[in-house]
């Protein structure tokens, strides 16, 4: 009993710092979060840092967002962005991971808003995160922005939507644009296999696609579909079996750098050279792949995004700047994550008002608006004007001298690709395509 | 009934708590409810430890006490908080009285192995429910308790906080007493010395698989509690490193007594957030190195602090 | 008929991967009885390693694939033996003689640590080198085809397992260690360095651990978060062989590797369970696994 009884004194001493140094510093970040400056605007910014989809996806984002920031603080941006700040306030931004599930990113959702007080948030890369978001966002009354996750359920879910908005496409507009692609450029393919991580978008993905394959392309057969499991990494006995399966097309929602392993194994594995793959995702491998995809694969980028985006100031400035920064041109994550501070930007400057606008002054501002972005004109025309309608972009990847390139690009209208407000996605797209626009 | 110090000191905390919960900021109160619903959970860890096994499949039982509450409000229309809780207890107890038929007979690392592929074969089942949503999961509906709607913003996390305080307490107090009962004895006598608790003529068979279904269900409240909460289920709570983070709040506690694994799930989450805070990159080096110094430290968990200075006093 | 060559060829080539993964975790387990959950990491590490190596080398116009290989050997074997030597010296020494479980956390903890020294030194963006992976081509077999790579790692394989059961069965350090492992305290009684064997075994099965990442570098893109992924399945290799059994994991391997391809290719929708259920199956009929040894308990 005597020896847990007599601790060495440095260790009574260690700890005894330890404590007080912790609670010292509770109470210092209890001061500093009321102290919060009136002059600037908090926007909370929450992506993936840490595990898989952080390089592909998080950091990327969460670069693209910071040069936007750091420019419109300097007011270095093209029109009509060109005024400093947001509504003339300095833009602040608090980054948090979105790792660790829906619950532990409600929890940190509201410290964000609560214990930091930020003015606005964007974010969120994973479905189940937004869905576990939208009603909070509701509930806390917080102008929050989803800028790339693609369930199509997120404004099912939520009922007249005020204070949720989402500034990318969903995932049915990628697979109804990959369906109309391959139509249009690979009509004679019958046999059609497919790829996906086993999680909620790739079925997600594998259902619209096969839906839109049906309606579009009816003579083609679904002959089998793999569903590893994420970050798996080595798809080698996936390849065999897709191989036994003799397919003409691989369509694959596979991203990040699970996409770029697949492409490359099947690539050696000669599996490209039987099928062209259909990547939903491919765009962010556009300047990683480095001819490990053969030319012709064909390559989405979840909308005008990335490589896709269209060329106007805007994406001209940004592409430089993330070069300029980075060394890289930027992805199609990169842009989103741009998009959404633009679109943030966009809303404070027409609140009308001085100072820090409010959550509903914001919302009100972005309802329906269009705003210029690096992808084009963005037209919040779906979910009651809080969802974006823009264009899906597929084209084919070519790599000639050490340059890494897009052709044959194909551009679907948002009305060709994106169920109007009152359909569910995937009956729009088993009743044929109603009020369907693809000129 | 009298109740003893330990009885009058929880039900003193948790009254301080609750009226504490009227003047602090909404996100320590959900952050409170949030860590009283781990705690739970860890507590069913915390009584199989004290057994002798270690399972890394507890957020089984969370995860089947969140989903009930999913499924109960989403397919039966129930919406009274109280009986959807019921309702998961109710499941899960079912499944940890088949489950535990086989498990109980384990020890070691393969009851932890064998505990964590049951848990496994759950997330797998849920990932493969297209109609569930897969792993983006599903919203909780709107629930009420005893037929009063919290409705919504500050009072209805207040309101969940209490309901969980309430739970918490009850649960507490009747695990006070079950760590002091013959069957709670026997399992800290199973730890040190299985084959001579037989010679005491005492099933030990019997003894384990009373402690496992009640582990089950007490996990099984945190989880209900949990999905009310937070308002959104989804299958991750079944997935192994949720589990593995039950276990280090269980060791962070450490299994004196029965206020443990709520000091230590609070402070796990403060640390955890404030972590997430400051250094949004390597949050997980700080907590890895948290729970080092405390294993150095603090063999018998943060618990000892508290147990050492009564001694020094006494 | 296709499909079963297309499921055997498969299912040896996923089960010499898995033996690669799991070999350093049953050695470790075996001799120390710890469960060490940092193996996942120091996997990563090695395959960190392997493909910046590769890369740098890569860059500066190298195309020899012999130097590919010494340089993902080369660099996996430094960055695994040291981080073992470092973590069995500087933590896990502190903790002998504690709790079998609380060392599981221990290891936890270092794993937690490492993800982010990891994140830290090569940042999120994924690392990749193809290069020696596609300069190995490719063999057909009808319209089946297997990497030239996979079969490389097959043969590494089976060289890392009858070299480990060598140096187990037929080596004077071997035979130490069996004494260690059969009773840590006579042997200790009888001069064995039981300290130093320690040390000796961690840095060896960490090294496995860094060995198998470094081999798998050219096959994925490597990406945080990636020791995380296949720490569990290591565990339940090893844990359907039977646990510090080497011929239990590559028995444990080929089952759950056979088991794996069989439903991969007659019904995908059953590969996310497969692996528990196989563990699940094997531990319900032989509760201390294929392989591993019973206890005898105490009185």
């Amino acid at each position: 009993m005597k020896k847990s009884n007599q601790r060495p004194i440095w260790q009574k001493t260690l700890l005894g710092t330890a404590t007080s140094v912790a609670m010292a510093s509770v109470g210092v970040m209890g001061m500093a979060a009321t102290a919060s400056a009136e002059e600037s605007f908090k926007v909370g910014f929450v992506t993936f840092l840490s595990g898989g989809a952080s390089g592909p996806f998080g950091v990327p984002a969460a670069q693209g967002a910071d040069i936007v920031i750091k420019a419109i603080n300097e007011g270095s941006l093209p029109a009509p962005y060109n005024t400093k700040g947001v509504n003339g306030l300095t833009l602040e931004s608090v980054v948090v991971d979105e790792a660790g599930g829906p619950t532990k990113q409600v929890e940190e959702y509201r410290n964000l808003v609560q214990r930091q007080d930020v003015n606005a948030v964007i974010g969120y890369i994973s479905s189940g995160d937004c869905l576990a978001i939208g009603p909070v966002a509701e509930e806390m009354k917080m102008f929050t922005i989803a800028f790339d996750c693609g369930t199509s359920r997120l404004f099912q879910e939520i009922e007249d939507p005020q204070y949720m908005f989402r500034t990318g496409l969903d995932a049915v507009a990628d697979n109804v644009g990959a369906a109309r692609y391959l139509a249009e450029t690979r009509p004679d393919a019958v046999r059609i296999a497919g790829i996906q991580q086993n999680y909620a978008w790739g079925q997600d993905s594998w259902q619209d696609f096969t839906l839109a394959m049906e309606q579009l392309m009816p003579e083609a057969e679904i002959v089998n579909n793999q569903t590893p499991q994420l970050f798996q990494g080595s798809y080698s006995t996936e390849i065999s079996a897709l191989q036994t399966q003799r397919p003409d097309i691989v369509h694959s929602s596979m991203w990040g750098g699970d996409m770029e392993s697949f492409t490359a194994q099947a690539n050696v594995r000669g599996l490209l050279s039987q099928a062209t793959a259909i990547l939903t995702t491919g765009e962010s491998g556009l300047h990683r792949f480095d001819g490990q995809a053969p030319n012709g694969t064909i390559l989405g980028g979840r909308g005008p995004f990335g490589g896709f985006m269209p060329e106007n100031d805007l994406s001209e400035w940004f592409t430089e700047a993330y070069i300029a920064e980075h060394g890289t041109p930027p992805s199609y994550p990169a842009s989103k994550a741009a998009q959404a501070v633009l679109a943030l930007k966009f809303a404070a400057d027409n609140s009308g008002t001085d100072g820090v606008p409010s959550s509903e002054q914001l919302a009100e501002a972005l309802k329906g608006a269009e705003f210029e972005s690096v992808s084009g004109t963005v037209r919040m025309a779906l979910a009651g004007g809080h969802q974006a309608l823009q264009p899906m972009s597929y084209g084919e990847y070519h790599f000639e001298d050490g340059e890494a390139e897009l052709r044959n690009v194909r551009s679907y209208p948002g009305e060709c690709v994106s169920a109007p407000d009152g359909y569910n996605a995937q009956q729009w797209i088993k009743e044929g395509f109603p009020g369907v626009d693809c000129n | 009934m009298t109740l003893e110090k330990t009885e009058v000191s929880l039900i003193g905390v948790a009254v301080a708590l609750a009226l504490l919960s009227l003047v602090a900021p909404n996100w320590l109160i959900f952050t409170t409810t949030l860590a009283i619903s781990t705690a739970l959970v860890v507590m069913g860890v915390v009584m199989l430890m004290r057994a002798g096994l270690v399972s890394f499949g507890q957020g089984l039982f969370y995860c089947l006490g969140g989903y009930a509450v999913g499924l109960g409000g989403r397919f039966f229309g129930i919406t009274d908080a109280l009986l959807l809780i019921v309702l998961g207890v109710a499941v899960t107890v079912g499944v940890a009285m088949i489950l535990g038929l086989l498990v109980t007979r384990y020890r070691e690392i393969f009851f932890a192995m064998l505990s964590l592929a049951f848990s496994m074969i759950l997330y797998g089942v849920l990932v493969k429910s297209h109609g569930l949503g897969s792993t983006d999961g599903f919203g909780v509906v709107d629930w009420t308790i005893l037929g009063f709607l919290p409705g919504s913003g500050e009072s209805s996390s207040r309101i969940a906080l209490l309901m969980a305080l309430a739970l918490a307490l009850g649960v507490a107090l009747f695990l006070n007493r079950y760590f002091r009962s013959s069957i709670g004895l026997a399992c800290e006598a199973i730890r040190e010395n299985e084959v001579r608790v037989e010679y005491m003529g005492i099933s030990r068979k019997q003894v384990l698989y009373i402690n496992y279904v009640i582990a089950a269900a007490v996990g099984s409240i945190g989880g209900s509690l949990t999905a009310l909460a937070a308002g959104h289920v989804d299958p991750t709570m079944a997935y192994w490193t949720v589990s593995g983070e039950f276990v280090f709040i269980a060791i962070l506690g450490g299994t004196g007594h029965v206020a443990a694994p709520f000091i230590a799930a609070l402070i796990f989450t403060l640390v955890r957030t404030y972590a997430i805070e400051l250094a949004p990159n390597a949050w997980q080096m700080i907590l890895g190195i948290v729970l080092l110094l405390i294993i150095l430290f603090l063999p018998k968990g943060i618990w000892s602090l508290f147990t050492r200075k009564k001694r020094v006093a006494s | 008929m296709l499909t079963v060559w297309a499921i055997l060829i498969d299912g040896f080539i996923y089960a010499s991967w898995l033996f690669l993964v799991a070999a350093g975790l049953t050695v470790i387990y075996g001799v120390m009885r710890i469960l060490n959950m940092a193996h996942g990491s120091l996997y990563a590490l090695g395959a960190y390693a392997a493909a910046s190596a590769l890369g740098w080398y890569y860059a500066g116009g190298g195309d020899q694939l012999i130097m590919a290989f010494v340089i993902i050997a080369a660099s996996a074997i430094m960055v695994g033996a040291l981080t073992g030597l470092v973590i069995e010296r500087g933590l896990l020494r502190l903790m002998y003689g504690r709790d079998e479980v609380l060392m599981l956390i221990v290891t936890f903890a270092v794993l937690l640590i490492l993800e982010d020294v990891i994140k830290l030194i090569w940042g999120t963006t994924p690392y990749s080198a193809y290069q020696p992976y596609a300069a190995m081509g490719r063999i057909n077999i009808d319209v089946l085809t297997v990497s030239g790579y996979d079969l490389m790692v097959l043969a590494v394989s089976l060289v890392i397992g009858v070299g480990l059961w060598f140096w187990l069965e037929r080596t004077k350090v071997g035979k130490i260690l069996r004494s260690i492992i059969h009773d840590r305290e006579v042997s200790e009684a009888m001069g064995v360095n039981v300290r130093r064997m320690f040390t000796i075994t961690f840095m060896i099965g960490a090294t496995l651990g860094a060995i198998a990442g470094g081999i798998t570098a050219p096959i994925i893109s490597v990406v945080p978060g990636l020791g995380v992924e296949v720490i569990v399945m290591a565990f339940a290799v090893v844990v359907t062989g039977g646990l510090g059994s080497i011929t239990g994991a590559a028995v444990g391997a080929v089952i759950v590797g056979l088991a794996r391809a069989t439903s991969i290719h007659t019904m995908p929708e059953l590969e996310l369970f497969i692996i528990y259920a196989v563990m699940a199956t094997v531990l319900i009929f032989r509760p201390n696994g294929l392989f591993g040894q019973v206890i005898a308990r105490k009185i």
